[in-house]
């Protein structure tokens, strides 16, 4: 089992939660794990990614190279665009539909949705809704975001989700079934248009 | 036990392990994590290790030097060019030696993710003379601080741990020990006049350090750091030194059949580069993380019918940080088959937060220095650097830690009127006292306008060494109090900061503006904090 996946977004927007919680479920399964993280200026507002690695073999560089990643799961769809180069050909790109406006020079929506369209394997899905429809605060859309890609991981679906549960334990059961409602949403969601 | 931790982490738990006694340390990307894991595990179980805070790099490396006198552990951490700062003592640090074990963590920061250049620290190593250790890994990170440490008392030597920006913040797993060491016992240096730096002492010094330095590369050859392994096919070797030889391995095939030297530590292991050369290299390729160090030193080291290529050849590139996609390159494979970048996708620099006070400082400053026919604000590190960019273009120079205040001093000496410094509260304490001292002694025409938002802001928000303090530092400094002004900036107080700064600007002298309010970001860390509890 090898998985190279890019986690983009934009700083302050919590990729690193779902980093967090995809590490604790490989850790589990007994897989390595290298994780790449972006701290300092570009958190102020700017672009963000994360090179996140799983493999049944020792992993060698922190850095996924160009033309090898299996998946990008992006907070932004914009931000998924930025990767591509580190998409493999029949690689997958998970991707909120949400853009996140704070640039003057944002380009048309329509063109960057029909951009990501435009690759065999996507999912587009509007997280902020299917998090509130699914009953968990706005905070809770990243999870719908992970509980889209993980028919992609490589993971089982029951392992992620316990990966939630122990992720999200010391704050509560409310927020662990608030947080399992929303990874729950977006991992129907995916199965529904893939 | 087994734990999930970035580089930075593994380098912390490392010292705690190897029974540190004192981290002294001025927050800077790539190394702040380092500080920060030591703080947090001493507020969960107190040990007594020391791990508040310094002002600077250089009060860092001279508090750690004096923790070492009294024969303890004691680390130091920074970000490149916090070398810089901390260079007289740390150059210095190698000729008095040590007495409890001495590492100086240095995180350089190749590709300038969050930095304004891209300095080497191996160099620092080499012009100190000291040996230099460079993990690869966040395990081998980890595991060299106990030998980093034993090895700095073995040879009373600090030692240099160089990591860059990919190991400092990328996390894995890492093995640590059950039972921690104990921390040293106080214990005086065995030979004071080693610490003093007279000529004649110095001079003995310096002829042990010299002689010792066999020793050191002995170290290199033998400890098992430095692995060389001869290839089917000798006569093209690779020489890799920290995460490139992750680089390496991620494209290398065994049937390319290169001679590999794998390098952790420094001196450069000459024993092994002969043996190399020995076994029929003609070509050797260097990939190392950062500037051609290694490159350059081994030319000296090797017949010179054996062609070096690197980065000063344009095997690889001659700036930024090394990619597994440049190595694979370097080694002669194609690339992996890739999707063309997208052209829609535009920049998204990195901005100030909504709401930050930086904002409001600078929206009055641009609207008074416009006032003027040609102003000149002098930036310096921090958030407010970010002043630089759209919508505020504010600044004009930007340099390094303190730059602000002086070089708005020397413009002001070659005639410039309005010389305005901006500054950040830690930036100004870390650097920025000194130079306001030359300027009241001067009586420099100079506003400087300390943007205090009561913590260091640009690396996540520590503690700020003269929070609730600036004012009596600068009446201390001798800027008269009436020339001290304190505005909140806040858009509804604009027309009063305007005043202030018209005022003090139209004041032949002096003067310090203090436009003090908390970070955005730190503020809701503690209304957040205060609603739990």
């Amino acid at each position: 089992m090898k998985k190279d996946i890019i986690l983009a977004g934009v700083g302050g927007q919590g990729i690193l939660s779902i980093a967090t919680v995809i590490g604790e479920a490989a850790l589990q399964e007994g897989l390595y794990l290298k994780q790449a993280e972006v701290h300092g200026m570009s958190q102020r507002g700017g672009d963000v990614q994360s090179n996140l690695r799983l493999s049944s073999e020792p992993i060698m560089s922190d850095l996924i190279p160009k033309g090898g990643a299996d998946l990008i799961i992006s907070l932004e769809p914009m931000e998924a665009l930025r990767y591509v180069e580190y998409l493999k050909p029949d690689g997958w790109i998970v991707t909120s539909c949400v853009p996140f406006l704070n640039i003057p020079n944002y380009p048309e929506l329509e063109k960057v949705l029909a951009r990501i369209k435009a690759y065999e394997h996507h999912v587009l899905l509007d997280v902020e809704a299917l998090a509130k429809e699914a009953g968990a605060p706005a905070q809770a859309a990243n999870m719908v975001l992970l509980g889209a890609a993980i028919p992609m991981l490589g993971i089982d679906h029951d392992k992620m989700i316990a990966g939630v549960a122990r992720v999200f334990a010391r704050k509560g059961e409310t927020v662990v079934n608030t947080n399992i409602a929303a990874v729950e949403a977006g991992y129907n969601y995916a199965l529904s248009v893939r | 036990m087994k734990h999930l931790l970035l580089g930075d982490e593994a380098i912390a738990q490392g010292a705690l392990d190897a029974g540190l006694s004192g981290v002294y340390a001025y927050p800077g990307t790539p190394s702040t994590e380092v500080t920060e894991y030591i703080q947090l595990a001493q507020a969960k179980q107190p040990s007594g290790v020391q791990c508040r805070w310094a002002t600077n790099e250089k009060t860092a490396m001279e508090a750690a030097l004096g923790m070492s006198y009294m024969g303890k552990r004691a680390l130091v951490c920074m970000k490149h060019v916090g070398m810089n700062v901390c260079a007289d003592a740390f150059m210095n640090a190698a000729i008095t030696g040590v007495n409890g074990g001495l590492i100086v963590l240095a995180a350089d920061d190749p590709s300038m993710h969050s930095s304004q250049n891209e300095q080497d620290s191996r160099f620092y190593a080499k012009f100190a003379m000291i040996p230099c250790l460079e993990p690869s890994n966040q395990q081998e990170a980890y595991d060299m601080m106990a030998y980093g440490f034993d090895l700095s008392e073995q040879l009373k030597t600090p030692i240099l741990l160089r990591v860059t920006t990919r190991m400092a913040h990328s996390r894995a797993v890492v093995n640590t020990v059950d039972q921690p060491r104990q921390q040293n016992e106080k214990s005086m240096p065995k030979d004071v006049n080693h610490f003093i730096l007279l000529p004649a002492f110095a001079k003995r010094n310096y002829a042990e350090l010299v002689a010792a330095q066999p020793s050191f590369v002995a170290h290199s050859e033998e400890d098992g750091h430095n692995v060389y392994v001869r290839g089917a096919k000798p006569e093209k070797a690779i020489l890799t030194t920290g995460i490139a030889y992750n680089y390496l391995m991620e494209n290398y095939d065994p049937a390319m059949g290169r001679s590999i030297l794998r390098v952790k530590q420094y001196p450069l292991p000459a024993a092994l580069i002969a043996q190399m050369v020995k076994d029929g290299a003609k070509e050797i390729l260097v990939v190392e993380e950062g500037q051609p160090v290694v490159e350059e030193l081994i030319r000296g080291m090797v017949p010179s019918d054996v062609v070096i290529k690197g980065r000063l050849t344009g095997d690889l590139p001659r700036m930024g940080e090394l990619t597994p996609d440049s190595v694979r390159k370097a080694i002669g494979l194609d690339p992996l088959p890739e999707h063309a970048p997208e052209a829609i996708v535009v920049g998204r620099p990195p901005a100030l937060c909504q709401g930050c006070g930086h904002r409001d400082m600078y929206a009055a400053l641009n609207e008074v220095a416009r006032e003027y026919p040609n102003p000149r604000i002098f930036g310096d590190i921090g958030c407010y650097t970010l002043g630089a960019l759209s919508p505020f273009h504010a600044i004009h120079a930007c340099v390094e830690m303190g730059a602000s205040v002086t070089m708005a001093k020397g413009a002001a000496d070659a005639g410039q009127h309005p010389a305005i410094a901006v500054i950040g509260d830690s930036t100004f304490t870390h650097s920025g006292m000194t130079g306001l001292l030359d300027c009241v002694n001067a009586n420099a025409n100079v506003v400087v306008l300390i943007s205090d938002n009561l913590t260091t802001g640009m690396t996540g928000g520590q503690d700020s060494a003269g929070t609730g303090r600036l004012e009596q530092i600068c009446y201390g400094l001798g800027v008269p109090q009436e020339h001290v002004r304190v505005v909140v900036p806040l858009p509804k107080n604009m027309e009063e900061i305007k005043n202030v700064l018209r005022e003090e600007i139209n004041y032949n002298g002096t003067s310090v503006v203090i436009a003090r309010r908390e970070c955005i970001q730190t503020l809701k860390r503690h209304l957040k904090a205060a609603k739990k509890s």
